[in-house]
């Protein structure tokens, strides 16, 4: 049987979730899209089927075998620590994807295939970093806050997967930091700010990958059963202030030093929180090499700077006419009736 | 460059309309709307331009910089560049990669302490002007996939940071991790022996519990700050005549891209290049006749 008909998403109430599954069900060959999360969904889905489900994902062995599901997107790392307790972060990330692997690696499992959707905050961001970070490249220093440590405990325990598992496929990827039309993380509220911050002394290098190519990627992996890990970030690097610039802000320098004291105001007034491995990122950048995915024949349609001028259009639009997108709000009797009730008409037309 | 395609995107949280599939991707580059010219490595061309032409003047008239052995420097390909290190700012680092972008046209990116990069605007500057951080994965980069010439200073802070009473004494060279970096990347080494750079800004004293608090490598009490004050003396070098002499480049006969290269033999060819520089130096320093005009 052909692996990648019956997939099931984690987070589908978060945005990639719910961007993943909306990309999925344009695909005819995908039988069934699973989807997991403790939020319903936001975003109108036509035939993926949505299970509450605790953070933990006590009843994800039941639903994997239930459905027969041969693939996992494990979409819901949590990579932005904004405005989450250590504790929450520690339970999706860490606990989270132990309890998701033990079920696929269960006993008769039907799963063939498990992708993560990871972060290059794995790779951390110190001044004694090379200029890209390759995958197998260490990082120099050890992680020092909660959000890259658990990380890299998700990483330690995908990489113990396979040898107890060895006839399911695990790929992980790791995304830099993503700017696009409707993300909305730290780094996009701070570039939509009057003065973007900056600190003062330094102009790291950025690296971004549109939201778009992050679906085609997942995709991409899907469709073409790619093992392993994989960078995954557009072209180029792009010094801070002239990001500021391709969105037609101007900077504000903060502090050198205790600049983190001088970052909390943003959060009080404005509610842009810059957490510390964002500060880490403001002061000294980072690369990844996305060479390995490109030679396994993935093609990006932006590069840094493109997704930087996504993002600056998207922002401008939203400037002038405001959020303008219809607000949808999940109905699970609705959305029953759509998907099995005998009184619809299926392929009707 | 070819405009992006651009695309209304609805498949936002919310909307209801859905995309249609997307099209396959169309051949060529990808647009790259960039307004500066900062390359990935963090170069500016501009900003490298200003550099030489500052320096130049204190190239030609302040060290008067001399070379012996220029063509022994190739002039295609990967090669990385050693040399000995001193002064407490030491000059070397400059007058070489000026020397050679000036003299073969082809330029030297200097690779250099991490700590650098580190520094406020000094580090930003320093990447600026084409300085890359001495890690192994950047040497690689430059000096097997991009096929340039990159300096570094096997002695690393322990040159610079050794008194004047130990002048134009080499001090260990590293792990030999350069030697290493250069059969990985299949280039051959190219040393250089500088005089001068010594005399430029000789170290008197230094103030260990300062470097340990600052978490510098060393704090140094220049002869230059004695004579110019603490802050000019930090910044302007003596004007000591330099001379230059370039080495046989040593081309190892391994196989690049291994996993591991034999550590003894790594270490042999380190003490090696060590050797002949120190030897090369001591002769230059023999020839000698004025520490001012060569």
């Amino acid at each position: 049987m052909a692996v990648g008909r019956r997939v099931l998403v984690t987070g589908l109430g978060s945005f990639w979730g719910a961007r993943v599954a909306q990309a999925l069900e344009q695909d005819d060959s995908i039988e069934v899209i699973v989807g997991l999360d403790t939020k319903e969904p936001t975003v109108p889905l036509e035939r993926t089927e949505y299970v509450r489900a605790d953070q933990s994902y006590s009843i994800l062995a039941r639903i994997v075998k239930a459905a027969q599901i041969d693939t996992i997107l494990h979409t819901f790392l949590v990579v932005d620590s904004t405005h989450m307790s250590g504790r929450a972060l520690h339970e999706i990330n860490v606990i989270g994807t132990m309890n998701l692997l033990a079920a696929a690696g269960a006993a008769n499992s039907p799963v063939r295939h498990i992708l993560v959707k990871s972060s290059s905050l794995v790779y951390g961001s110190t001044y004694q970093d090379p200029a890209w970070f390759r995958e197998e490249t260490p990082r120099t220093h050890s992680p020092r806050t909660r959000v890259e440590r658990s990380l890299i405990e998700d990483e330690g325990y995908l990489h113990d997967f396979p040898e107890h598992n060895p006839d399911v496929m695990v790929t992980l990827l790791r995304f830099s930091n993503v700017l696009g039309t409707d993300i909305v993380t730290p780094m996009s509220k701070a570039l939509e700010l009057p003065l973007v911050p900056k600190i003062m002394g330094y102009d790291p290098l950025m690296q971004f990958v549109e939201e778009d190519d992050v679906i085609r990627c997942i995709e991409f992996v899907m469709a073409n059963q790619v093992p392993g890990i994989y960078n995954v970030a557009g072209d180029g690097r792009v010094p801070w202030t002239e990001v500021a610039r391709l969105c037609g802000r101007r900077t504000i320098a903060m502090p050198p030093v205790l600049t983190s004291l001088a970052a909390a105001p943003l959060d009080r007034l404005l509610r842009v929180d810059l957490p510390e491995e964002t500060l880490a990122l403001l002061r000294y950048g980072r690369g990844i090499d996305n060479r390995r995915l490109k030679r396994a024949g993935f093609q990006y349609r932006y590069t840094t700077a493109g997704a930087i001028e996504s993002f600056a259009e998207a922002s401008r639009l939203r400037a002038t006419v405001g959020d303008s997108n219809p607000v949808y709000k999940y109905q699970a009797e609705v959305e029953n009736f759509f998907r099995h009730s005998p009184a619809v008409v299926r392929n009707a037309d | 460059m070819a405009p992006p395609e651009r695309q209304l995107k609805v498949r936002t949280p919310g909307a209801l309309v859905h995309l249609p599939r997307q099209t396959p991707p169309d051949e060529g580059p990808l647009a790259d709307p960039r307004l500066g010219d900062v390359d990935e490595w963090g170069r500016s061309e501009h900003i490298r331009e200003l550099t030489r032409r500052l320096y130049d003047p204190l190239y030609r008239h302040w060290f008067r910089a001399e070379w012996e052995g220029l063509d022994k420097v190739p002039k295609t390909g990967g090669a990385l560049i050693v040399a000995n290190h001193a002064g407490a700012i030491p000059s070397d680092a400059p007058v070489i990669m000026h020397g050679i972008e000036e003299e073969l046209g082809r330029p030297v990116y200097g690779m250099a302490e991490h700590l650098f990069k580190a520094l406020p605007v000094f580090g930003t500057l320093w990447s600026r002007a084409g300085g890359v951080a001495a890690h192994p994965e950047n040497a690689y980069r430059l000096l097997r996939e991009q096929e340039q010439l990159a300096l570094v200073f096997p002695e690393g802070t322990k040159g610079p940071g050794k008194l004047f009473q130990d002048r134009y004494q080499l001090r260990r060279f590293g792990r030999g991790g350069f030697v290493e970096i250069a059969m990985r990347a299949g280039v051959p080494i190219v040393p250089i022996a500088v005089v001068g750079s010594e005399e430029a800004m000789p170290i008197l004293w230094k103030v260990p519990r300062l470097s340990q608090m600052l978490g510098v490598p060393y704090v140094p009490i220049t002869a230059n700050m004695l004579v110019l004050g603490p802050v000019l003396g930090l910044v302007v070098p003596f004007p000591a005549k330099f001379r230059l002499t370039v080495l046989d480049p040593v081309h190892f006969d391994v196989p690049p891209d291994q996993e591991r290269y034999s550590k003894s033999r790594v270490m042999e060819e380190a003490d090696d290049i060590r050797v002949r520089l120190q030897e090369k130096v001591y002769e230059m320093l023999r020839a000698r006749k004025s520490v001012w005009f060569g």
